[in-house]
């Protein structure tokens, strides 16, 4: 082997660096830390943020009668901010019926199939999201503990897996950029650690309000992958990892993310 | 669903500078975008705002298609007297919400 193509394969592997630690807790950082001053001023008014607009409707919605049943989310569970607090901070969650962790939006869906008789809210519409939202900005500034339940252990390790997987015409994993890149840039932006602590959140990207399975997807897209359909089993052990891993963190909802 | 956020502060002294704060639910659609088969998707936004201050305009922004969505104003005043603020947004498709708030000058 000539030396230059030595070199040039020593540099392949350091391109291509095997995966390297996860983060350590006290190195742990929230995407808001990432962020510039303004955009951070504008989270931390609820008068500026326009995630709250999401939050108001979600309330409207939440005393609003559904359904066949005729019933309102507020007739079974009274005050949300009683009822709901530290809620989506344990999401995704196991469904003892289904045999599974389902997310906070499935759980929506669940409950309206099976209290209101209402069909389903699609995945990205403004009234799931709102509903979303309000529900987890009950649990602003609660830890996460979610995949604290030990039947959320095989789901947790799937999840883990699917983070370690090299992945799409890119060949990256989610830990590539998120485990071993996280204090550098791509493209002018921070990379960041991918703590899912504010979703749903405001992206000034999307000009909207987006879920976690939406911000996945679009990474997937990057990535060059195809994404997995909304709600599907491996989405949701990915979103139950990302929050395994955040454990402690507190919730920011409705984050602003640029 | 049109909901704003008002930020006008409850109470300020006489010859205070104030700052109000506005924000209104809005796509804002430029315009310009296409749909996946090539349609162009037809302009949404607010064109106007206005502030009244009991019944005076004090305050007024024309918005184009630049804006981005959920557009968010500050601007300042001077506390003069006691009071309430009339907002009110107007834009395309017969787009029309309004909210207000008081003050209370000492």
């Amino acid at each position: 082997m000539s030396s230059s193509r030595a070199i040039a394969l020593a540099a392949l592997l350091t391109a291509l660096p095997v995966l390297a630690s996860e983060i350590s807790p006290d190195q742990r950082r929230s995407g808001y830390s990432f962020m510039a001053t303004d955009t951070k001023a504008m989270q931390d008014d609820d008068t500026t943020n326009p995630g709250m607009l999401w939050v108001l409707d979600g309330e409207a919605l939440w005393t609003a009668k559904a359904g066949n049943a005729g019933r309102a989310c507020a007739d079974c569970h009274g005050d949300a901010r009683e009822s709901m607090k530290g809620l989506a901070a344990r999401y995704p969650a196991f469904d003892r019926q289904l045999g599974r962790p389902v997310s906070l939006e499935q759980r929506i869906n669940l409950e309206r199939a099976q209290r209101q008789d209402a069909p389903p809210l699609a995945y990205e519409s403004r009234d799931l999201l709102a509903l979303t939202a309000f529900i987890a900005d009950q649990s602003r500034g609660t830890p996460i503990t979610a995949g604290d339940d030990p039947a959320l252990k095989p789901f947790v390790d799937e999840g883990r897996e699917l983070f370690m997987l090299r992945q799409g015409q890119l060949n990256l994993a989610c830990a590539n950029c998120h485990d071993d890149n996280w204090d550098k840039q791509l493209a002018g932006s921070a990379i960041t650690q991918g703590h899912p602590t504010g979703y749903p959140e405001y992206r000034l990207e999307w000009q909207t309000l987006g879920s976690l399975e939406r911000r996945l997807r679009g990474c997937m897209a990057g990535i060059r992958a195809q994404p997995y359909a909304y709600g599907a089993p491996e989405l949701v052990d990915l979103e139950l990892y990302l929050m395994s891993r955040a454990a402690g963190m507190p919730m920011e909802t409705p984050a602003i993310r640029p | 669903m049109a909901a704003a956020l008002i930020n006008v502060p409850k109470k300020a002294k006489r010859g205070d500078v104030v700052e109000i704060k506005t924000l209104m639910s809005h796509i804002m659609e430029t315009g310009y975008r296409r749909t996946a088969a090539g349609e162009l998707v037809p302009r949404d936004i607010i064109t106007s705002f206005t502030c009244r201050f009991n019944g005076e305009e004090i305050f007024r922004a024309e918005f184009f298609p630049a804006i981005a969505a959920n557009p968010f104003l500050s601007f300042f005043t001077v506390a003069s007297e006691s009071g309430k603020f009339d907002f009110e947004w107007t834009g395309d498709k017969g787009f029309s919400e309004t909210a207000a708030a008081s003050i209370a000058v000492e």
